[in-house]
């Protein structure tokens, strides 16, 4: 009686690992990191909510995609666009032959703002623009491909290729995008500067704060029938037809879910790091964002956090030292994910850390561990009391 | 589900003309048959006669090429897979197609007929009614014992058997089972033969068999196929009588 539901959960296995994210994220790396590091941090973990996504749509329902970066780009684009109207008052603009327009659009000889700049005047419609256009683009791709039953390779490439064409468009429009330097320049949001350390702190907990609820979001998708749905999918995709689904909605559902995480990472990115450009949405950045997913594990959520501020606290690291070696460091390290551990880092610890775990557990008789251990069920992250176990006594 | 009835005594499956070319090659040629309700009709006849493409054809898995399917009076060639699901035809395929990563209980929980639209997957719950469904299948094909295992620890034979309640779960008037007994030993055999009598008391069978003991034992009527054409149709005795399907299949 005096445990509510919720307090179980914290004080179960699965809890605990949410627990151990947010100490880290919120207590510990605040305290022990300087202002610049923790925006950097920051930066990545804009970067977990695209693999986050990544984990539902590809790990879970087996649909690669190798052009995240589209829609964590648009999300990006969509916040900066709104920053820079602001930035770009007439006052703030009075030197150019257009006051009041972004400063770019001015040197590209524009006079005027074009049609699809002016909704970004409003805070609340960027806000629905964040997510609305990633999903309303995931979902014309998914009609598009999954309805005429595209899969595999086939709808990998095809999302390659539209990152690339995203890429080429955006540099091509200079005078309506900012081209190959982005929308740079942004200053504040409403009224509030984004620049100093005190506001990237903030920036950086309203970051952390997402990002729970996209994984709690995600969570409750996977621990749903649904969730297991795309998994049966994943496998036998002709039986889970056969068994009277429409399969198409369902990757259009999981593709678009994955787009709208990808969607707010790209906001939180351009908001921390006060700018959005080209290379961070085509496809290396894209196909780095897999491997964020593929280092974590491509069946956790809570993996794909930590492969996404490990690879790229990797990236920084090795960058700052020795630069030109970066690219061949995390080329062995995909390969090496391939080979040696295809579960990424959620797949070693649950082999070998949860062992140990078990038996301290076991010791505390605070709840039964499971008897068999499915190598892949990918319907939770390790072990989760929360989802429903199927026990006789029930009925 | 009362299909029979509404249909008032006439056939529960007619299929009309069905043929379905794949580049000029004629799998199924021209093919019609009918089904009354209750009834188990087995298919049988040499590699090639065109069995399986024909069970592909009447759950969609192939689009024919011209001819009619009826099911219970709905026309079901120009219906998506999952929308003939819900007409109320199973179809289970040779090889078995089990979810290895869900256990027992959640494949037949998948395959429980609720929830299946995007919106009704992420709000079913399970309740007491699925849980009753899961555990009557789950006594039908031999799993109780099972049900918490995930499939991939399955035999052959109960991944054959769990295909079978996967089906049985989702209530349909007409199963379709592909060489249910292939590859089972024995006494998985018999356990299947005994399994599908359970079935037929209250579904329409089609199925495909090379067994002739076990298709003596199940079968109403016989159609035998050669060459995507119907060559004979009859009591068991009948078409094993019958020199034309002595000659291309029996064997002297």
């Amino acid at each position: 009686m005096k445990h509510s539901p919720l307090m179980k959960w914290f004080a179960s296995r699965e809890g605990m690992y949410y627990l151990a994210l947010a100490f880290l994220l919120v207590v510990l790396l605040p305290l022990v990191l300087e202002p610049f590091r923790l925006n950097m941090v920051g930066k990545y973990l804009t970067y977990a909510f695209v693999a986050i996504g990544l984990v539902m749509c590809w790990g879970k329902a087996g649909i690669l995609s190798l052009g995240q970066g589209v829609f964590f780009g648009l999300g990006g684009y969509c916040m900066a666009m709104f920053l820079k109207l602001e930035a770009s008052t007439p006052e703030a603009t009075a030197i150019q032959s257009t006051p009041g327009i972004p400063d770019f659009m001015d040197w590209n000889q524009l006079t005027e703002l074009p049609w699809f700049w002016e909704p970004f005047h409003s805070f609340s419609f960027t806000l629905l623009a964040v997510i609305g256009v990633p999903v309303l683009l995931a979902f014309v791709i998914g009609i598009a491909m999954f309805t005429r039953r595209v899969g595999g390779v086939y709808f990998a490439i095809i999302t390659q290729a539209i990152a690339a064409v995203l890429t080429i468009l955006i540099i091509g429009q200079q005078g309506y995008t900012g081209g190959v330097n982005g929308i740079t320049d942004l200053q504040t949001l409403m009224g509030w500067d984004i620049r100093t350390d005190e506001a990237r702190n903030i920036l950086y907990f309203i970051c952390v704060g997402m990002l729970f609820l996209c994984l709690f979001a995600a969570r409750f998708v996977q621990n749903r029938k649904l969730g297991r749905i795309l998994v049966a999918m994943n496998a036998q995709e002709m039986r889970v037809r056969f068994s009277g689904y429409d399969v198409a909605a369902f990757k259009i559902f999981v593709f678009c879910l994955a787009a709208a995480f990808a969607g707010i990472g790209g906001a939180l990115f351009t908001l921390l790091v006060g700018f959005m450009s080209p290379s961070f949405i085509g496809i290396v950045a894209s196909i780095e964002m897999v491997i964020f997913c593929a280092l974590g594990g491509r069946l956790s959520i809570l993996g794909a956090v930590y492969g996404a501020l490990l690879v790229n606290a990797a990236k920084s690291g090795f960058s700052e030292s020795f630069p030109e070696l970066w690219p061949f460091a995390m080329g062995a390290l995909f390969i090496g994910v391939v080979l040696a551990f295809p579960d990424g880092l959620a797949g070693l610890y649950k082999s070998y850390v949860m062992p140990l775990e078990n038996k301290v557990f076991k010791r505390n008789k605070s709840e039964a561990v499971p008897a068999v251990s499915t190598p892949a069920a990918g319907t939770t992250d390790g072990y989760s009391p929360m989802t429903e176990t199927y026990s006789p006594e029930k009925s | 589900m009362s299909a029979a009835k509404s249909n008032k005594g006439d056939f529960l499956l007619a299929v009309e003309g069905l043929t379905v070319s794949f580049d000029g090659f004629k799998a199924v040629d021209d093919l019609s048959f009918y089904l009354d309700p209750k009834e188990i009709r087995v298919i049988i006849g040499p590699n090639g006669a065109g069995k399986t493409t024909v069970l592909d054809l009447i759950c969609g898995k192939t689009k024919a090429t011209s001819g009619s399917i009826k099911f219970a009076g709905k026309e079901l060639t120009r219906l998506k897979e999952h929308q003939i699901v819900h007409s109320g035809v199973g179809r289970k395929f040779q090889t078995p197609s089990v979810f290895e990563d869900l256990t027992v209980f959640e494949n037949l929980e998948v395959s429980y007929p609720k929830g299946h639209t995007v919106i009704g997957a992420l709000a079913f719950k399970r309740d007491a009614k699925v849980i009753e469904a899961v555990e009557d299948v789950a006594k039908t094909i031999f799993l109780t014992e099972a049900l918490n295992e995930p499939a991939a620890l399955l035999s052959h034979g109960q991944k054959q058997w769990l295909e079978i309640g996967m089906l049985l779960i989702q209530k349909p008037d007409l199963l379709m089972l592909d060489e249910p007994v292939a590859g089972m030993s024995v006494a998985e055999r018999k356990k299947t033969a005994e399994l599908l009598r359970v079935i037929t008391k209250d579904h329409t069978v089609l199925v495909i068999e090379h067994d002739m003991q076990f298709v003596g034992d199940i079968a109403d009527r016989v159609t035998v196929m050669h060459q995507g054409k119907v060559l004979s149709e009859g009591s068991i005795d009948h078409v094993k009588s019958d020199p034309k399907v002595i000659e291309v299949y029996l064997g002297h």
